[in-house]
């Protein structure tokens, strides 16, 4: 099952290679991962997706609390949740196809952020599932190249994972 | 006090109470030796090679319970210490490994001597750091101590850019008195209402295991599982690392469990319907065919790692903490519990492990007119009436060492167990004299282990460690010879071994004395005089038999009931076969 985790870690030098390190050693696999400071400085958020059973997962959220970077960690799978994912996304455009795309593009609330004379980039956010529709929704027309940044989320209600 | 960064670090030693430091200079630690020079609380001692300083200091560690502590130049000397890590990473030992690294400034250009020490390290240590400011040198060097030897113990490196050693940079220094990470914090006690169940299922046993492991050790509940198990006189069984943590000689321990356990260890283990596995991580080598584990038990694991339940067995009451503290509590709730134990299915279960124990499953050739590797360990536990520390390398030796000398107390035997790193037992032996100055230290070791770390023989003579090398050579590596004999058709590949030294004329080259042993009866009269010169350090280089091999034997892919006897259960020792 796929697993959103959300990894609140010391802002150190190294702190990604730990992560990544840990992945690769123990043979998990990454489906993505994003990193950036938080509001506090000394910290940094790591939204990771990962694939696994179980017991994979169980294993996965220990050995990353066992880093002793890792200050709190939880896994969105087990919490109610907001999920997002940014993708920009290149299209080749005719002028018969122009009109078409663009309208898909309002239908899943993508914006044309660059335009030429034979085609779009778009921008959309929402749920990896509805980046991943968008997708398959336009593939009749030729995607130039997409960029997508990998899950992020946070569990709903008042709630944080910053200590204090 | 206004510090230098290479006061500091050897202030801090000091402040931590660091007696011993091993190492070997060299270019990024030139400053920091030169405030080594100037000072006497903190001994150096001076291997020859810095895997052997790593080796002597994780065998401090474990021979005394207080962290060993190494100091290794950048490149050529971090990554000569790289397997010594590993090695104390594998068996959860304390260890802080103090690295230089090139000046700040070249970091990343490749520089003289640059290696990556924090990046190659990473997947070996408990936790790394690179110092960056002198000021943080305090700070770093007593988190690095506190995160080595707390909770699951483990080495911490710290690496430290030559720069920031300078002796023309001073800073104000203070020790901190605590640590503070809000990131790290290992657990204690252990959930009170797992421990319920734990009793609940302990008490309900009809044919119950104690399978301690190394964590017992390392968490000083030697006494704690003393004491719980004497409360319910179940049968104990011990992985490798956790040997001498329940007393050997007791009736109640019925031997080694895993690849070379005991029989009755093995058989226990897989007719057991309740077990409890106390500070042991389920390790392949216990183990054996996964799937074939155990099938008939539920199973308790007390572990201070939560990483380490459920990785490898699935358990039915996980419980998280100190085993020392957990055993406590354990006690206590048994002792205030209604149920009572089921004397008569433990009788019953008694006479099925005295069964098993019959069939003598150590049991080897004891007429035979070359020397048995076996009655060489023997010897060695009569000569040294069982007191002395022993440390190993890997191989059959080691295992030999395991089944043949019963350890009393914790902290005697001394081996690489999770690694399994040739090369250990030299240096380790000479830590561990080091820590215990009047104890007799020997050294069980093979002729192909041994000459992994044989220059360490020049450090036994440097500070006059007289530790006792009981060489047990076979000409083989024998433990890969045993697996191409049993696995392989006999097809010796690359485990004989052609032109070995005179290991007594080398040892007289170092200094040492050097005794060549070919014959059983020369033995004991060896082992005595040997052990009689107490300040010398002596080579025993012991001829014995080629072929003999470790029994009994879990080979791979097999269960823990598919044991591979010297011979099977009924046959009188006398028809083994040479
Ligand atoms: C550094 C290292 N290299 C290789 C091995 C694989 N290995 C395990 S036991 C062994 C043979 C050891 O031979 P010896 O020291 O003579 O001991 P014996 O088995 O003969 O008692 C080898 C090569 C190892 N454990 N460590
Ligand atoms: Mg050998």
């Amino acid at each position: 099952m796929r697993h959103i985790i959300s990894i609140l870690i010391e802002n150190e030098a190294g702190a990604l290679s730990r992560v990544a390190g840990l992945f690769s050693a123990r043979g998990y696999n990454i489906e993505s991962l994003t990193v950036a400071p938080t509001d506090d400085v000394t910290l940094s958020r790591m939204t990771l997706v990962t694939r696994g059973s179980d017991d994979v997962i169980e294993q996965i959220v220990k050995q990353l609390n066992k880093l002793i970077d890792v200050v709190k960690l939880t896994d969105l799978a087990d919490v109610v949740h907001v999920e997002r994912e940014l993708m920009l996304i290149k299209v080749q455009t005719e002028p018969s196809s122009r009109a078409e795309i663009k309208r898909m593009a309002d239908i899943f609330r993508g914006k044309v952020i660059d335009v030429t004379s034979n085609s779009y980039m778009i921008e959309m956010t929402g749920s990896s599932e509805k980046l991943d529709a968008f997708v398959a929704a336009i593939s009749t027309h030729n995607i130039i190249e997409i960029v997508r940044t990998g899950a992020t989320g946070l569990p709903r209600g008042a709630g944080s994972l910053i200590p204090g | 006090m206004e510090l230098s960064g290479g006061q500091i670090v050897v202030q801090c030693l000091k402040d931590e109470g660091v007696e011993l430091l091993f190492g070997y200079p060299g270019g990024a630690v030139l400053h920091l030796y030169d405030a080594i020079f100037q000072q006497d609380d903190v001994q150096h001692i001076l291997v020859r090679h810095e895997q052997a300083a790593t080796h002597a200091a994780d065998a401090y560690a474990r021979a005394t319970g207080k962290p060993g502590v190494v100091l290794v130049t950048s490149g050529p000397g971090a990554t000569n210490a790289v397997t010594g890590i590993a090695t104390a990473y594998m068996d959860s030992i304390p260890l802080v490994v103090i690295s230089g690294q090139v000046p700040s400034a070249v970091i990343g250009s490749d520089a003289f001597q640059e290696v990556d020490m924090v990046g190659i390290t990473r997947p070996c240590v408990k936790h790394n750091f690179l110092v960056k400011n002198v000021a943080d040198i305090a700070e770093t060097m007593k988190k690095a101590f506190h995160v080595a030897t707390t909770g699951r113990p483990g080495p911490v490196v710290v690496d430290i850019p030559k720069d920031i050693t300078d002796p023309n940079v001073k800073v104000p220094y203070v020790y901190p008195e605590t640590v503070n990470m809000r990131s790290y914090e290992p657990p204690r006690e252990g959930d009170q209402r797992q421990v319920q169940k734990a009793v609940d299922l302990l008490l309900s046993a009809k044919r119950p295991m104690i399978y301690s492991g190394g964590g017992v050790v390392l968490g000083e509940a030697s006494d704690e599982l003393r004491a719980f198990s004497r409360q319910l006189g179940y049968p104990v069984t011990s992985t490798l690392m956790g040997l001498g943590a329940f007393p050997a000689t007791d009736s109640q321990f019925i031997g080694m469990l895993g690849m070379h356990g005991t029989y009755e260890s093995n058989m226990g283990m897989h007719e057991s319907d309740v077990i409890i596995a106390i500070g042991a991580r389920f390790d392949d080598r216990v183990t054996g065919k996964l799937t074939e584990f155990c099938p008939y038990a539920k199973i308790i694991h007390i572990d201070i790692d939560p990483a380490s339940i459920a990785k490898t067995v699935k358990v039915d009451v996980p419980i998280v903490g100190e085993v020392g503290i957990v055993l406590k509590q354990l006690s206590a709730e048994i002792n205030a519990s209604s149920s009572r134990i089921d004397t008569e299915a433990l009788a019953a279960w008694w006479d099925q492990i005295k069964e098993w124990q019959s069939v003598n499953c150590l049991e080897y050739d004891r007429e035979s007119a070359l020397i048995k590797p076996q009655y060489a360990v023997e010897q060695l536990y009569k000569v040294t009436a069982g007191n002395a520390f022993i440390t190993s390398d890997v191989g059959q030796h080691q295992m030999y060492a395991a089944q043949f000398y019963p350890f009393d107390e914790p902290r005697r035997w001394i081996n690489s167990g999770g690694l399994g790193t040739m090369g250990f037992g030299l240096p380790a032996a000479i830590g561990v004299k080091l820590a215990h100055p009047d104890a007799d230290v020997a050294c069980i070791t093979g002729e192909a282990s041994i000459q992994m770390c044989i220059q360490e023989l020049s450090t036994a003579q440097q500070y006059q460690t007289p530790v006792k090398i009981i060489n047990l050579n076979n000409r083989y590596m024998g433990m890969v010879r045993q697996w191409q004999e049993f696995s392989y058709q006999g097809r010796y590949s690359h485990s004989y071994l052609e032109a070995l030294p005179d290991f007594v004329k080398l040892a007289e080259a170092y200094g040492h004395v050097g005794m060549r042993i070919e014959k059983p009866e020369d033995v004991t009269p060896a082992l005595e005089e040997a052990f009689a010169m107490k300040d010398r350090t002596v080579f025993l280089d012991i001829i014995t038999d080629q072929k003999e091999n470790v029994y009994p034997m879990i080979e791979a892919g097999k269960g823990h009931h598919d044991m591979r006897l010297r011979v099977a259960p009924g046959t009188p020792i006398d028809r083994e076969l040479a």
